[in-house]
């Protein structure tokens, strides 16, 4: 049924249409709202059976989930930002249990200094946590992602996350296909775990592993990501047959064929790329774009095939390498050795700074015209770093970071989100 | 940065900041940082002698609005990063200032063992039983049957009892007090500065805009009809039945205050000066 909603909302409907047993959440914006639509979903009985679980914090949250999960139940949680690096230390423990627990990450910025608005920080700070990690371009891929999410995580007994930029994706009003119950639930069978609190077969689980067998276990979580890799394409096909539309599989391009110049990205701002793109083509420029679902197990041989014959590569990435500087870009170049192809890094859009459709097709024109810098940051008030940097060179004490910069912009941005 | 030799008697308007604070009209958040300058006022300190360390929350936007040395910690941390910084300024008035999601929720365990740790700081909990500035969420001191988005049906669980919880833990000073009391709250908060080791304020602090109810706290708070006690097992009596409106200071322990090695050597600006060869 076709319905205009807030993207929280169809997330939160896409859970409850996939009958998770135990929800539990604890309040972070912006992913607030989904687990607040979950908890009317129970209260109204639209969902049941599910317990719902106010939780005193995210390491609460993930460790319910883990509990619940390793007892057979379907787990779903949700959190963003400072609550997913709150969770770090259960996320692995999840991983490493082999817990096909369920999360939506409504991605956000990490602290310090606090920000509450969109990038992909939090996610990409995960990255290698053993979870499967998907990134959703819309609202109706974030509802799709979830309902191919149980199927992924059951599958395969790994944990999922469904990222979707927050704010962008979470609080906007699209219109979005909401399947019928009967369809999800032909789609997403009942749920058989691997691993259940049997009688006939008592075990302890989460022991220690010394040396003899650590390495192992720890390949086997490997091997399972690879797996995911093999099986998800032909999961999204499935869910195509089964819902009449395209959404997950690895990634996807858009008039990338011959281009000799790809963007590549994840999340919302594939949107208003594809945009940039189509009006560069329409000055004839060679451009195409390589959109990223599945950000972890990373694609390689996929991206690789995709970008081969480009002769450049543009990552737009909404995170920071803090030392190095991409994440995403670094990946990219795994995927291309010996391609000769020009990998250029382009940090844009921390902390929510809005990515402009004039800012992009200036630093694509620049990576054409060999002028992009390897790295480069997006719309950086480079006179304000310039400043502030000077004054830590004249003066010994020269104070908290964050606060220098919003000296140097004055007091209309100083005020804290 | 020498002070001069004799200062003038500060007034509680030299505590607030030029920053206009972003609570909602009405927010009992207000009168509580009203009453905290006023504290500090009449103690004679000076804003370069108090630390106001906080988490998130509305209630712990409360730094930046004095002019006292402010850190934000991450949410439910605060308590945890004003022991350090106690530990290493142990010249500094350390005030606490956060809500009652991150003081209990999120931060519970540390307030469990600031409590029984005694470090001499003043933890000052705007309890208004809700996470406000994520909108309107229960909180462990949110009322059971009290009905949200994310609990529709009330969460069915019973409310902590963070005084008698202070109690159990060790805290040295535990008062409650009512921030449309502006009067009683400064005063209850100057002696809890002035009373050593770890002290614990509970204000109860209206949020107007998800818990309009709670405006008719102003009719339910009452002083407390006798002194505080230094008696934990009478402490622990009056606590345990009391009906959560009681105001005023209601226990002062005489446990001594936590002394930490760093608190030997008293740091002066001068002295950092002089490290940092200025
Ligand atoms: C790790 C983490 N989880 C969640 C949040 C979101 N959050 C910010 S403030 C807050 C609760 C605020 O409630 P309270 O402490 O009672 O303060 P109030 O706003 O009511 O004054 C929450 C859950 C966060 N900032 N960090
Ligand atoms: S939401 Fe509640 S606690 Fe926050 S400023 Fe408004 S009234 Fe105060």
């Amino acid at each position: 049924m076709l319905k205009q909603i807030e993207g929280s909302r169809a997330v939160a409907e896409a859970v409850a249409l996939s009958r998770p047993e135990v929800v539990c959440a604890y309040p972070i914006s912006p992913q607030t709202h989904i687990v607040e639509a979950l908890g009317e979903a129970v209260k109204s009985g639209a969902l049941a059976p599910c317990e719902f679980i106010n939780v005193e914090s995210e390491f609460a949250a993930m460790s319910v989930a883990i509990g619940a999960s390793a007892a057979g139940a379907r787990a779903y949680t949700a959190t963003a930002s400072q609550g997913l690096l709150f969770m770090t230390e259960a996320l692995f423990n999840a991983s490493g249990l082999g817990l096909p627990i369920v999360m939506t990450v409504a991605n956000r910025a990490l602290g310090a200094p606090i920000n509450i608005w969109n990038d992909h920080s939090d996610a990409m700070s995960q990255r290698d946590c053993g979870w499967i990690q998907l990134f959703a371009e819309n609202n109706q891929e974030a509802l799709d992602l979830h309902l191919q999410a149980f199927r992924l995580a059951e599958e395969l007994s790994l944990p999922v996350m469904v990222c979707m930029d927050g704010f962008i994706l979470t609080h906007a009003y699209e219109r979005v296909d909401v399947p019928a119950q009967e369809q999800v639930d032909a789609y997403l069978p009942r749920f058989a775990p691997r691993q259940v609190l049997d009688p006939a077969e008592p075990v302890s689980i989460g022991a220690m592993v010394g040396p003899e067998a650590f390495m192992e276990v720890r390949y086997l979580a490997h091997a399972k990501q690879v797996q995911a890799l093999e099986l998800i394409p032909g999961w999204a096909d499935e869910f195509r047959r089964a819902f009449g539309r395209e959404a997950g599989g690895l990634m996807h391009t858009y008039r990338a064929e011959d281009a000799e110049t790809i963007v590549v990205a994840l999340g919302s701002v594939i949107g208003t790329i594809k945009d940039t793109v189509d009006e560069l083509r329409a000055q004839g420029v060679g451009i195409g774009v390589v959109a990223i679902t599945c950000f972890r197990p990373w694609p390689l041989a996929a991206v690789r095939a995709a970008l081969v014959n480009a002769r450049r590569v543009i990552v737009i990435e909404k995170t920071l390498a803090v030392g190095i500087g991409g994440i995403v870009s670094n990946n990219v170049r795994a995927a291309l050795p010996g391609s000769g192809a020009a990998v250029y890094t382009v940090i844009a859009g921390l902390g929510g700074r809005a990515i402009t459709k004039a800012s992009l097709a200036k630093a694509f024109a620049d990576a054409i015209a060999g002028r992009l810098e390897a790295t480069t940051f997006l719309d950086l008030d480079r006179q304000v770093v310039e400043r502030v940097l000077a004054r830590e060179r004249e003066v010994r004490r020269s104070g908290p970071i964050a606060e220098a910069v919003l000296k140097e912009i004055g007091p209309v941005a100083a005020r804290p989100g | 940065m020498n002070a001069p030799a004799i200062a003038p008697a500060l007034t509680a308007q030299d505590f607030k900041s030029d920053y206009k604070p972003v609570w909602c009209p009405g927010c009992g958040d207000y009168t509580v940082l009203a009453s905290i300058t006023r504290a500090l006022a009449a103690l004679q300190l000076r804003p370069e002698k108090v630390a106001v360390v906080s988490g998130i929350g509305c209630s712990s936007r409360i730094p930046a609005y004095t002019t006292c040395y402010g850190f934000h910690g991450v949410h439910g941390r605060a308590l945890a990063a004003a022991t350090g910084l106690k530990v290493a300024r142990p010249d500094l008035t350390v005030l606490v200032a956060g809500g009652d999601g991150d003081g209990y929720s999120i931060g519970g365990n540390h307030f469990l063992h600031a409590c029984r740790r005694n470090i001499d700081l003043t933890d000052i909990v705007m309890d208004n039983h809700v996470y406000g500035m994520t909108k309107g969420q229960p909180s462990p001191t949110t009322e059971p049957d009290w009905k949200s988005k994310l609990s529709p049906a009330g969460t069915g669980l019973r409310e902590f009892h963070p005084l008698v919880i202070a109690l159990a833990a060790g805290a040295n000073f535990i008062a409650r007090a009512f921030s449309g009391d502006p009067s009683g709250t400064a005063a209850v908060i100057g002696e809890a500065i002035r009373h050593p080791g770890f002290s614990f304020v509970e204000v109860l602090s209206p949020c107007v805009t998800f818990r309009p109810e709670q405006r008719a706290w102003k009719e339910a708070v009452h002083p407390a009809s006798v002194a505080a006690t230094d008696d934990p097992a009478r402490a622990a009596r009056r606590l345990m039945t009391d009906d959560g409106f009681n105001t005023g200071v209601l226990y002062k322990g005489t446990r001594p205050a936590y002394s930490a090695a760093a608190g030997k050597t008293t740091l002066h600006p001068a002295d950092l000066e002089k490290d940092f060869a200025l």
